[in-house]
């Protein structure tokens, strides 16, 4: 059937004689269920994608139009403290976050894989922050936990300890933060114990009988075999970090004296409050390729560590 | 201690720690939920999560606006508004792409598809300025149907949905749609009768996954959502904390309750479906 659609085969039962369009339609039917997708694609994200290139070199204004033509943007992007600070924030934000994450997520996975009673409902209990956790009502939670007289200082206090302003001092508010997003570990560990329940029993026997103790199993056997997902959940996860904006946005502004504004509420605060489209799409250009870097030396690491069974 | 008392030890160990954790997951929802019915001055002052004097007030002042026409109701069926058509229109155009994708060989479908991957990758931060302007254009903003939220939706435009589709496609045998063109059904049929009906669970978790993430989201509303009496429960939520905070707690974590409602009793009735669509996009495949 080689590159034709391959509705084709029962060729007996159409209608013999057929137009060169209706043929090349036959053939390429396939193509005609992607064009919703293709339109998307460009409408969407393409188009977007390639004039916020365009602007970034702008200082468009939604209400002002394009005024000046040029790389100021950039220039100011890497001299300006604020937005300096703001890239660096987050850089460390996606590298405090993203591991903390995937061994909070592995760690869990690898004990419920143990034949652990009541399985689903712990899995249910670590899952749910995932589904909510995104949402404006747990970050609303989030600062009544954590606000000076918050649930975590009147727990603190039974034990004797004067809770610091974990909020209001720059040194804690990025860590309540990073917090928000490492308690959500629940997706990734659904995907690590799916994994681990994949990875065959008689290895593990073998192993044993070769006199390999657990832990030795675990990183010889087990992490080897469940790279794959890894990967998969450190890009995913690195991704969604670069992107973070509702913690930061509802729970401290971006504050205090911005040790929590990460890049896409820069983006917004220039693109929306001031209405410095050019600039906003500037800053999130030089996000993008940041991401885009990680990503692509990911994806060059794969042969070093990712093991592919087929 | 003998190799008997070592595996007790590590069972019990393991059931501590599954525990904790898991207080640490829950609780403070657990928390949530009882603060709504305590009173301001005793929200704060012990970190058990049963009020000691339970009262209503927190939901009574719930339910009240914030002098706009906007109250938690009727900001809750705004969200509806969209996340119901957007919801529909994900799974039936991601379906669609889908099948396309997952059954058909044509030209360019490697570079396509391979296209269609790399936006996982492509932060919606990097859209949004551009995205803005261009429905600006179209006149799309503040529009009383909510199109910038819902429209990309009828284009099958997140990724995640489709791939996953794909990957629960390959498990669907190909003799079967074989069989239906043998039997006379054009590939439309063939979509309709055979894959859908069989994809179903799929389609279930692409749902119910689109349905969280559009409850949840706040970006989108918070730059498309202009007028007060259109704004949904995410926005709602947001202007109730910036008016109470500080002294009517019970209030706003009873509408950001309220706001959660839904998605908490979905994921309840469906948490095995949740399951497995995450796992079926990176597991399988």
């Amino acid at each position: 059937m080689g590159n034709q659609g391959y509705q084709t085969a029962p060729a007996g039962a159409l209608p013999r004689r057929k137009g060169k369009f209706a043929k090349f339609v036959e053939q390429n039917i396939g193509f005609i269920y992607i064009i919703p997708w293709i339109i998307g694609f460009l409408v969407f994200k393409v188009y977007p994608f390639g004039s916020s290139l365009v602007y970034s070199f702008t200082d468009f204004n939604l209400f002002k139009g394009i005024k000046e033509v040029g790389v100021m943007n950039y220039v100011d992007i890497f001299t300006d403290k604020k937005i300096t600070t703001a890239l660096i924030t987050t850089v460390k934000y996606a590298f405090m976050t993203v591991p903390l994450k995937l061994i909070a997520a592995l760690f869990i996975a690898y004990i419920l894989n143990f034949k652990i009673k009541c399985l689903n409902l712990f899995r249910t209990a670590y899952y749910i922050p995932s589904i909510l956790g995104g949402s404006v009502a747990i970050a609303v939670l989030w600062k009544a936990l954590f606000r000076d007289e918050g649930l975590i200082n009147t727990m603190l206090g039974y034990i004797g300890i004067q809770g610091p302003s974990w909020l209001s001092d720059t040194s804690y508010a990025i860590w309540i933060i990073c917090l928000l997003r490492i308690w959500q570990f629940g997706s990734a560990m659904v995907l690590f114990l799916a994994a681990l329940k994949g990875v065959p029993v008689d290895l593990y026997e073998a192993a044993t009988i070769d006199g390999a103790g657990k832990w030795r199993q675990f990183f010889t056997i087990t992490i080897p075999l469940i790279t794959p997902v890894i990967f998969y959940n450190l890009i995913t996860q690195i991704v969604q970090a670069f992107q973070e904006f509702n913690g930061p946005y509802i729970i401290t502004q971006g504050g205090p004296r911005n040790s929590t504004t990460l890049v896409a509420m820069l983006v917004y605060n220039y693109g929306f409050k001031l209405n410095e489209m050019g600039m906003a799409s500037a800053i999130a250009w030089v996000m993008f390729i940041a991401v885009g870097i990680l990503s692509v030396l990911a994806f060059i690491s794969q042969k070093y560590w990712v093991y592919y069974s087929d | 201690m003998g190799m008997k008392e070592q595996k007790t030890v590590g069972t019990v160990l393991k059931y501590v720690v599954l525990i904790a954790v898991g207080i640490v997951m829950v609780y403070p929802l657990l928390w949530m939920i009882g603060a709504t019915f305590k009173t301001n001055n005793e929200m704060f002052a012990g970190a058990g999560f049963i009020p000691a004097n339970p009262t209503l007030d927190g939901w009574k002042d719930a339910m009240k606006n914030y002098g706009g026409d906007l109250n938690i109701w009727t900001s809750m069926i705004n969200t509806y508004k969209y996340v119901i058509p957007k919801v529909i229109f994900t799974v039936l155009s991601a379906t669609i792409t889908a099948y396309g994708f997952g059954r058909f060989n044509f030209k360019g479908k490697g570079i396509l598809f391979a296209l269609m991957l790399s936006m996982l990758f492509l932060p919606q931060v990097v859209l949004n300025v551009p995205q803005y302007i261009m429905y600006n254009k179209f006149g799309w903003i503040d529009s009383p149907w909510y199109a910038p939220i819902v429209m990309p939706a009828l284009f099958a435009t997140e990724s995640y949905f489709v791939f996953m589709l794909v990957q629960f496609m390959r498990n669907i045998p190909r003799d079967l749609d074989e069989a239906a063109a043998i039997d006379g059904c054009n590939s439309w049929q063939t979509l309709t009768k055979i894959i859908m009906p069989m994809l179903k669970p799929a389609m279930v978790s692409a749902a119910l996954f689109q349905f969280m993430w559009s409850s949840n989201d706040f970006m989108g509303p918070l730059l498309y959502v202009t007028t007060q009496s259109r704004k949904p429960a995410a926005l709602f939520v947001k202007l109730s904390m910036d008016a109470d905070t500080g002294f009517a707690w019970n209030r706003v974590l009873a509408v950001s309750l309220i706001s959660i409602a839904p998605s908490l009793i979905v994921f309840f009735c469906a948490q095995n479906q949740f399951i497995d669509g995450v796992t079926a996009g990176a597991v399988k495949g």
